[in-house]
């Protein structure tokens, strides 16, 4: 692995020193993001299955990447906000949306899933890159309130091409906007791998831009939480822009629709799983902070738990009423609006509750 | 009721103003748009007068202005944005047809999308490429967006300010060859609406509907027509997308005959719509097929022949004389 890269437990479970950063969470905090590492994998499993099963559309894995997401998260403070992808289910989980609202777009339910105001955790962002320049533009606005709150954004290694990433870096860089970039590098963009989306390390551009670039190992939660929380916090004063490379791993498909087995080999994923990022933190805890399988039990109880009342959620999840396409299509009244609506009602296809 | 001769472009500049007056969440965004005044001058003196915080000259990357103001609608603020020419905004193509026209929706209302987009278009400026182009219809198909087009100061100054208090995003079609036309201003009200179509000329034998600069042109062929007889009413389509169907119908069931300017090609155009939705509205009040008055099925011209290329009152002259010839 790179030199450069953050980190502050080995993949053994070791902590690591690091001349800039170092680790200030106690073990109740530490154990903390374990259960959210877990809860998360489990949700991930859950909603893997439920597809597998006919129940959702589609699915994004996160399996893997829990670190990436679980450390950025809980370096948020609660009025920051954050402009996803379709695959931060690590980070939708910090923010408080609850599972099931996670799955309403794969699901086929609806084309968001929550209330972006509610959480301070805007819907899924399906177009690669869009969302950057709209977390750009909302920290223009933090700006323009001379509020206190920091912006996050999400992409990955392959919608680093998109122009709207890089015109999100020359903006956050010219209005020196309160923004953290994180880049999951998770090797692969569907098929492609990260060698054909950059000649150098993702982290490297940011330099070209004007800000700083970090690349943190992103199966390492204690690094991650470090690295954002100090990003967060500089850019909360008006430290400007970083950008965060979390070199991670997805461990599954891109979506359920893939089948990597096409295009990398299994000794690639073999010696990513001994990097978990949830194994090396349940050492930690176990050597260090003395934490007992019942511990461990508890919390993987408590994940089943969830995952058992995401299933019923999920399964309750009917099919929309077809009247529903009208509403929120614009804010004003729009006759074709109303025109299309009268003719759905009239040929009965719904009883027409708005 | 007091009115002011000015000409579009300090109609908008003053309709501009008078949005940053009253609403501390109004920003303009741009290129060039700040010390310079916008290559039209539109925003001249604005930047000096709100500051560089609500008058943002702009990187040179339309996809972010437009993206950026999205962002800053979720956070409340209302962007109006300039795109330098028609031919520029395409590369802000994607987040106006992803992400603002569908944000509101994809959030089941929380996001107001409140933000609206001017941009100078049709021709007739003798500019260089990809400077005179007509891409509203790219946008008047897109559901999520309203389209809309001043064609004399006094709706440039109402309308502006309109579209910025509307809460849906707005494509604001400026017709840039009119931008130093003068005409009279009502500064203290106005009686139609942002979506409203205008009777701009009464008239009893053909319809012809325009919008932005065609409008004149259609005024201008309507003279002539009523030196030779033919009685042709004018309506103002102002409002692109939404159509005001109403207005247009209701001309004619009375005239029995339409004619549609425009100066994009006709294949999928706002013209097409407009001659689509009356004939299905109108039919056995027509005594002709609707007829369409547009640019060639060709790009844009060298502008040098581009007065070849947009409809002249001559053209539109012909059309009336087709529309007038079934039947007789």
């Amino acid at each position: 692995m790179d030199e450069q890269l953050v980190q502050l437990l080995s993949p053994e479970g070791e902590r690591v020193e690091h001349a800039d950063y170092t680790s200030s969470l106690d073990g109740d905090e530490i154990f903390g993001l374990y259960r959210d590492m877990v809860i998360v994998r489990r949700i991930c499993n859950e909603s893997t299955s439920l597809q597998r099963q006919g129940q959702l559309a589609l699915w994004a894995p996160v399996t893997g990447q829990e670190a990436a997401q679980i450390g950025p998260g809980r370096a948020m403070h609660p009025m920051d906000f954050s402009f996803p992808t379709y695959r931060e289910h690590g980070i939708a989980w910090c923010r408080g949306v609850p599972p099931a609202n996670m799955l309403k777009l794969f699901r086929a339910v609806s084309n968001g899933g929550w209330d972006p105001q509610l959480y301070r955790h805007s819907v899924p962002t399906v177009v690669l890159g869009n969302q950057t320049l709209h977390a750009v533009g909302y920290a223009m606005g933090v700006q323009r309130d001379g509020a206190e709150e920091a912006v996050l954004t999400f992409f990955g290694d392959g919608a680093s091409s998109q122009g709207d990433v890089l015109e999100a870096f020359v903006w956050a860089a010219s209005f020196n906007a309160p923004i953290v970039f994180l880049c999951q590098n998770n090797q692969w963009a569907i098929s492609e791998p990260a060698t054909l989306q950059s000649k150098i390390p993702l982290y490297h551009r940011a330099q070209g831009f004007g800000f700083p670039g970090v690349r943190v190992d992103g199966n390492d939660v204690l690094a991650m939480y470090e690295v954002s929380k100090r990003a967060l916090d500089a850019a909360r004063v008006g430290g400007g822009p970083t950008l965060i490379e979390a070199f991670t791993y997805r461990m599954g498909a891109h979506t359920t629709s893939d089948d990597p087995t096409r295009y990398r080999v299994d000794a690639e994923v073999e010696v990513w799983k001994h990097r978990d990022p949830i194994e090396r933190v349940k050492a930690l805890l176990a050597r260090e902070y003395k934490k007992k399988a019942a511990a461990f039990d508890e919390v993987a109880a408590e994940a089943d738990v969830i995952a058992t009342k995401l299933r019923e959620d999920v399964l309750a999840m009917g099919r929309p009423d077809p009247i529903t396409m009208f509403d929120h299509a614009y804010a004003a009244p729009h006759p074709l609006i109303d025109e299309g609506r009268r003719e759905m009602i009239e040929l009965g296809v719904s009883v027409g509750a708005a | 009721m007091a009115t002011t001769t000015m000409t579009m472009a300090k109609a908008l500049n003053e309709g501009l103003r008078r949005a940053l007056e009253k609403n501390p969440k109004v920003l303009l965004m741009g290129e060039d748009i700040g010390k310079l005044g916008g290559v039209f001058r539109i925003t001249d003196g604005l930047q000096k007068d709100f500051g560089e915080d609500r008058v943002i000259d702009a990187p040179l990357a339309e996809s972010a202005i437009v993206g950026t103001a999205v962002g800053l609608a979720v956070r409340g603020y209302r962007t109006v944005v300039e795109m330098q020419f028609d031919g520029f905004v395409y590369p802000a193509f994607d987040q106006i047809v992803s992400q603002v026209a569908k944000l509101h929706k994809r959030t089941d209302g929380v996001y107001t999308m409140a933000l609206v987009i001017r941009l100078p278009f049709q021709g007739g400026i003798g500019a260089i490429e990809h400077h005179s182009e007509s891409p509203e219809a790219y946008f008047a198909h897109t559901a999520g967006l309203r389209v809309v087009s001043c064609s004399t100061p006094h709706d440039a100054y109402w309308m502006i300010q309109q579209a910025i208090e509307h809460d849906d995003p707005i494509v604001f079609c400026e017709p840039k060859s009119r931008y130093w036309e003068k005409g009279e201003v009502d500064l203290e009200s106005t009686s139609r609406g942002l979506f409203d179509a205008q009777v701009r000329r009464e008239g009893t034998d053909v319809t012809v509907v325009a919008y932005g600069a065609m409008v004149k042109t259609a005024l201008k062929a309507a003279d002539t027509a009523a030196g030779e007889g033919v009685s042709v009413e004018v309506v103002d389509a102002r409002s692109i997308a939404p159509l005001d169907v109403g207005t247009m119908a209701a001309s004619v069931e009375k005239t029995g005959r339409l004619v549609v300017v425009g100066e994009s090609p006709h294949t999928a155009s706002i013209g097409s719509e407009i001659v689509a939705t009356i004939s299905e509205r109108c039919f056995y009040s027509m005594r002709a097929p609707g007829v369409r008055v547009s640019g060639y099925h060709v790009p844009y011209p060298p502008s040098r022949i581009e007065e070849d290329f947009r409809p002249t009152p001559d053209r539109v002259l012909d059309a009336i004389d087709r529309v007038m010839g079934y039947g007789s």
